[in-house]
């Protein structure tokens, strides 16, 4: 089987076509994965309403995708309720930001599927969105978290394709934290509550990130399998 | 179907996908002590070439090498900085700010040359550099970067863009590595804050269409408008992502910012070896 695998998928970029013809040498094969694949659209809902991302990489990139949701929804309530005396540099900038968030998020949900964890509905009830203190600070909370995210669950991703299209989607975060830091207050792009003594941004445990992401989560989000 | 479910659903019929995939990632898993050379398989993200190398062994760099490059980048970084700031370059009003970044280069030499050092390795000594880019002759292209605050400015920005695309270059290589690849996106993402804040300054400084992010077009990575880094983005315009076309879902200039791209050491060292790298 492997030497028909490297001649059929040798070659073509056409993922869809290419997968076919290879799930195509076991007509059984296809049956259990068609099983198997309807049976996974709940996945992840727990009895008491709480979304467990699941386990292996198709986990952590569930996480990630509940982070994106939660980025992507504050910087569409942003937009759409401007903090007193926006400036227009900053209405272009977090415009720009809440582009890119919605689209991680849409990147996630096209390319996970029937992985998918379902849409989280968010609570930030302890933002004042006409506040830009308080705005600002939840977005570099946001930004920084969402940095410390990928760079603490990096190794735990076996696939290193997936590995590099998470590193693809952090720098970006890592672009975001530092305007956000230095439109709260100049300079502080990598000040030393992000950046240690070594010159090494800071990482942390996915437990730790959800445990600050379901502050701003009506729908709870577990790890159960991390 | 996409690359995310392709995976999994392969690993149905060929448990062993991932081992394919990364052939010693188990041997090197949450290694805190990489003392003996290691290799990792890793594969560019287009599937074809992917399946090819899961299935047929290509050889792969040692975490070492990985590291060693990683000094060398950083070495030419810190070096810039370093030089900027004695040959008085940066504006006072800018020397709190530019003195952040410089700190954080020398910070990632001494902490590559520690744990290198200190696992086994041997770090590798500094190497001839011209900031110029001239391979040796202080007369490059950027000769007056030193003199010229916003080509300083500009060079800087390139170097950090480039530093992170090199970074993530080497993400695969260290897959499964608890220390050595969280250390490494630890680093990889000050480079981005890096960029993002040079990037700020330069806008400020009247470079108004330059973002904290880059934006390219749909046949140009590069958005500096300086045509001689051009190589330097290339690829920044790739709009697939695992399997994914994203131009459905964004304008060109949203998808393109929102991923960052790798570069391979072959690129980065072709841009660098013989201009900035002095090449004898």
């Amino acid at each position: 089987m492997k030497p028909e695998i490297n001649q059929s998928l040798g070659e073509a970029n056409m993922a869809r076509r290419s997968f076919l013809r290879y799930a195509g040498a076991s007509a059984a094969t296809v049956a259990v994965m068609g099983v198997a694949a309807s049976c996974k659209k709940d996945r992840g809902v727990t009895v008491d309403g709480t979304i467990d991302i699941g386990s292996g990489d198709i986990g952590i990139l569930n996480y990630a995708y509940a982070l994106e949701q939660l980025e992507a929804a504050f910087y569409l309530q942003v937009i759409a309720t401007p903090y007193s005396g926006i400036s227009s540099i900053e209405t272009s900038y977090l415009t720009d930001i809440r582009d890119h968030e919605v689209l991680h998020r849409d990147f996630f949900k096209a390319a996970l599927g029937t992985s998918a964890i379902i849409g989280l509905t968010t609570d930030f009830s302890s933002i004042n969105f006409s506040d830009r203190t308080s705005v600002l600070s939840a977005a570099k909370l946001l930004e920084d978290t969402g940095v410390t995210a990928y760079d603490g669950a990096g190794y735990l991703i076996k696939d290193a394709g997936y590995l590099t299209i998470a590193g693809k989607i952090v720098s970006v975060e890592a672009r975001h934290a530092a305007l956000i830091s230095n439109l709260l207050v100049a300079g502080s792009f990598a000040a030393s509550d992000q950046v240690d003594a070594n010159g090494l941004n800071k990482a942390a445990s996915i437990k730790d990130v959800l445990a600050g992401a379901n502050g701003f989560l009506k729908t709870k989000v577990s790890a159960s399998k991390f | 179907m996409n690359l995310f479910e392709i995976i999994d659903e392969i690993e149905k019929v060929d448990p062993e996908i991932h081992e394919r995939l990364n052939p010693r990632r188990a041997a090197i898993k949450n290694i805190t002590s990489f003392g003996s050379k290691v290799a990792v398989a890793a594969m560019p993200f287009a599937l074809g070439t992917l399946f090819k190398k899961a299935y047929g062994q290509t050889a792969t760099p040692s975490v070492f090498d990985v590291l060693n490059y990683a000094l060398t980048l950083e070495y030419l970084e810190a070096e810039y900085y370093n030089v900027g700031t004695s040959r008085g370059v940066i504006p006072a009003a800018n020397s709190a700010y530019m003195a952040n970044i410089a700190r954080d280069e020398n910070n990632h030499v001494n902490f590559l040359r520690t744990v290198i050092n200190s696992s086994g390795g041997t770090a590798i000594s500094k190497p001839a550099i011209d900031l110029s880019g001239g391979n040796g002759s202080g007369t490059g292209p950027y000769a007056g970067a030193f003199t010229n605050y916003d080509l300083f400015l500009t060079v800087a920005q390139a170097f950090e863009d480039t530093g992170v695309r090199a970074y993530k270059g080497q993400a695969g290589f260290l897959a499964g590595n608890k220390t050595v690849l969280t250390a490494a996106l630890s680093i990889h993402a000050v480079e981005a804050r890096h960029a993002s804040a040079i990037r700020q300054l330069r806008f400020n400084r009247g470079a108004t269409t330059t973002k904290p992010w880059i934006v390219s077009t749909a046949s140009l990575g590069n958005d500096t408008g300086v045509a001689g880094v051009d190589g330097n983005y290339a690829g920044e315009e790739n709009t697939v992502q695992g399997g994914v076309d994203l131009k459905s879902l964004g304008s060109i200039g949203v998808v393109t910012a929102s991923f960052d791209e790798p570069l391979t050491k072959d690129q980065v060292l072709a841009l660098l070896s013989g201009t900035f790298l002095v090449k004898r």
